[in-house]
């Protein structure tokens, strides 16, 4: 831990806070998590039109370990499952997880032997995102979901109440 | 060559080997014993006027509560002549064997490989005979008519399951 | 990657490249056996997509498999729409109305530019080329928009039903299309200048992942990856479909079955494509867009709202689905990347027995150890960029 451990829950947190929040979530580092159909438009998104520079998370990193926010946009099947959570558990804390697609949310149509019925069944989900596949708008809407929860949190919980919860 | 040249051809060459032609919607269709598969195989691709140098497709159908038999069904295509034939050849539930193809094309190899996972059907003399779409500890084959649509197999996800899933 | 020293004696490295890997796009696994950093072995993994989509199309009616062929190949969607829809069409017989074919050739056209577009962004961006990829969303945005504007969805179309398509096409798609047709040739001449004639792009494709005519055909290779080695063969020439006898394209060939001349031949190909709906806008006829058969589609819309019969027949249709007669077809088409093929054997219910998809990519990808054994590892990132192969219906 860096800075946040000096300083403790003293009286300096509330506007630290604030600037914590407000560095990490103009400054999202998305780890694509492409599986599917969702991908494309996930692409579409660091593309021209869209352009998610804008909201300052246009730097996919294919590396989780450089990654704060994992998007899995796709279909996650059992064989599939046990890669994505050792993915999740590589990202440092703190970190947040985008189901992007029916599939990723519940199963999608895929009701079938061999498809996880929605992806918070390996790890624990910060924003549904429903769709088949959503509309490169609806990604952004997630992830502006994501930095507005960012904003709420406290920094110094984030990490305990986190596990605690998954 | 058409469809009826086709069949007079692999009739007069194979007599014992065919059990049933037929031609619907211009599709000819051959069936064929499983024993002489790999022969008749090599006589499509190598005769100079048929010429089926291109497997287009292989599988497996799951006909056991038809006629208590696993079909394996070859899709096969000639390039230079343009024509198509399917052959088909019924194997028994209970012992489903046959002879690979992997020796005439080199394609049928991870058809073949889908075949042995999705329906179990054991290709002899196949290479690398393992499964190719389903995890490795995943059981049964998942294409047969038994198997049930969402008969999911959690434990192929290796105890990575969220703790309060689990519990619930 | 994960780098295991194997023994100290042989000196071979074993590297496991995906299933999340940038370059394998989507989620195959290539389990690579190296001696430095040249490739002995390559096996590559799949199944990590595996959907059951051939088992759940069984307990599906006729119409209610379409959806599921467009989540196939996801970056051709209406390719497989058209492939399913022949083959069910073939199954009943039924003959399509003139209006309804072209409509289908248009899109299926404009599919393969847009599926070409993507593959060219990404195996550009594997082997470094940045701004292709900008420059081929800015083209692929303009082709979904108008793919919007037809079907109401981006991506995944489910715009073609049996026996034609689900609607008319709606007003301004065809001075839009024509807009685009008019511009995409100078667009593809904007790519062409920065990659055809690249001494850094030619350096990394040519020569490189060779594979000969003979074994091209054997292991099963269709569509630009079959005819970058030189084979004369297209579906839409030999075997026409959806009235594609009545356009006038060529089809390019490569000479030396490399990944440079895969990139030209699916480059030429668009420009062929273009041409096609160029034509296939100037003869568009007048008519239905879908055939009227009592028992295989739906009647109007208006007729259901106003007549009891008509009503009766759309609600036993979507209810009960098409019967087809007893028996079992198989009908191909030439997708963007190769022979999509449909296997269906019916036995007379309103379910499909038995589908079984016949995807491009499976069989693609499995002459892929015989390109790369023996060169060098970032040569595997070139050669699965020119197989340009998509998970979803390799997996299926």
């Amino acid at each position: 831990m860096g800075l946040e451990s000096h300083l403790g829950d003293n009286i300096l947190t509330t506007t630290l806070n604030t600037m914590v929040n407000w560095a990490r979530k103009s400054a999202l580092w998305p780890m694509p998590f492409g599986l599917a159909c969702c991908a494309i438009e996930m692409m579409a998104v660091v593309a021209p039109r869209y352009d998610l520079a804008r909201f300052g998370a246009e730097v996919f990193r294919f590396s989780p370990r450089q990654s704060d926010l994992m998007i899995v946009a796709g279909t996650l099947t059992y064989k599939m499952a046990p890669v994505a959570r050792r993915i999740y558990d590589q990202m440092p804390e703190p970190k947040w997880v985008i189901a992007m697609g029916a599939c990723a949310v519940s199963g999608g149509v895929f009701n079938t032997y061999s498809v996880v019925q929605g992806l918070d069944q390996v790890m624990p989900v910060d924003v549904y995102l429903p769709g088949c596949p959503p509309r490169p708008e609806a990604l952004i809407h997630a992830i502006m979901e994501i930095q507005k929860k960012i904003e709420k949190e406290s920094f110094i919980s984030k990490t305990t109440a986190d596990t605690a919860k998954s | 060559m058409d469809n009826e040249a086709i069949a007079t051809l692999i009739k007069t060459n194979f007599p014992d080997a065919i059990i049933g032609s037929g031609v619907f919607r211009n599709e000819l269709t051959i069936i064929i014993k499983k024993e002489f598969i790999t022969d008749i195989a090599k006589f499509l691709k190598e005769h100079q006027e048929l010429d089926f140098n291109f497997l287009s497709d292989l599988c497996g159908v799951d006909r056991v509560e038809m006629d208590g038999v696993f079909e394996v069904v070859y899709h096969l295509y000639s390039i230079y002549k343009n024509h198509r034939l399917r052959l088909k050849v019924p194997i028994p539930s209970n012992e489903p064997h046959i002879s690979t193809v992997t020796g005439v094309w080199k394609t049928a190899n991870w058809h073949e490989r889908e075949a042995y996972d999705m329906f179990g059907i054991k290709f002899n003399n196949h290479p690398d005979l393992r499964k190719i779409l389903m995890p490795d500890d995943f059981e049964g084959h998942p294409l047969r008519k038994s198997y049930p649509i969402d008969g999911r197999q959690p434990v192929t996800l290796r105890g990575i399951y969220r703790k309060d899933v689990d519990e619930a | 990657m994960t780098a295991i020293s194997n023994t100290t004696t042989t000196h071979l490295m074993t590297i496991n490249m995906g299933p999340q890997h940038p370059s394998t796009h989507g989620v195959l696994r290539l389990l690579l056996e190296l001696d430095g950093e040249m490739i002995v072995k390559a096996e590559p993994h799949i199944g990590f997509l595996h959907r059951g989509v051939e088992k759940l199309a069984e307990y599906k009616t006729y119409h209610q498999c379409i959806p599921l062929t467009d989540r196939l190949d996801y970056v051709a969607p209406f390719s497989n729409n058209l492939a399913y829809a022949l083959t069910v069409e073939k199954l009943l017989g039924i003959e399509i109305p003139e209006r309804a074919q072209h409509i289908r050739v248009i899109l299926c056209e404009l599919t393969r530019i847009s599926s070409h577009l993507l593959w060219l962004a990404t195996h550009a961006l594997d082997l470094g080329a940045m701004t292709v990829f900008f420059y081929c969303f800015r083209e692929r945005e303009t082709i979904y928009d108008i793919f919007e504007m037809v079907s109401g969805a981006r991506m995944n179309l489910s715009y073609i039903r049996v026996g034609g398509v689900s609607r008319d096409l709606p007003g301004g798609f065809l001075e839009k299309t024509r807009k685009f047709v008019a511009e995409f040739p100078s667009r593809l001449n904007e790519y062409e200048t920065l990659l055809t004639n690249n001494i850094i792009w030619k350096k990394r494709t040519v020569g490189v992942g060779v594979i000969s005519a003979e074994d091209a055909i054997d292991y099963g290779l269709s569509g630009p990856s079959l005819r970058g080695s030189g084979v004369n063969w297209d579906i839409r020439k030999a075997e026409p479909y959806s009235s594609y006898d009545k356009y006038h394209f060529a089809v390019p060939l490569g000479k030396n079955g490399d990944v440079y001349d895969r990139y030209y031949v699916r480059i030429e190909e668009m420009r062929q494509s273009n041409s096609i709906v160029h034509q296939a806008l100037n003869v568009l006829p007048k008519g239905d867009f879908i055939a009227r058969i009592p028992n295989i589609t739906l009647p109007p819309k208006e007729d259901v709202e106003t007549k009891m019969e008509s009503l009766i027949h759309h609600f036993k249709l979507i209810t009960d689905g098409i019967q087809p007669p007893k028996g079992e077809v198989y009908s191909s088409i030439e997708a963007p990347k190769g022979e999509l093929g449909f296997y269906i054997v019916s036995d007379g219910s309103s379910h499909p027995y038995r589908l079984k998809i016949r995807p491009p990519s499976f069989v693609n990808l499995e002459a892929l150890p015989k390109m790369v054994e023996g060169r060098l590892l970032p040569d595997v990132v070139a050669v699965i960029g020119s197989l340009d192969i998509v998970l979803g219906e390799i997996d299926r």
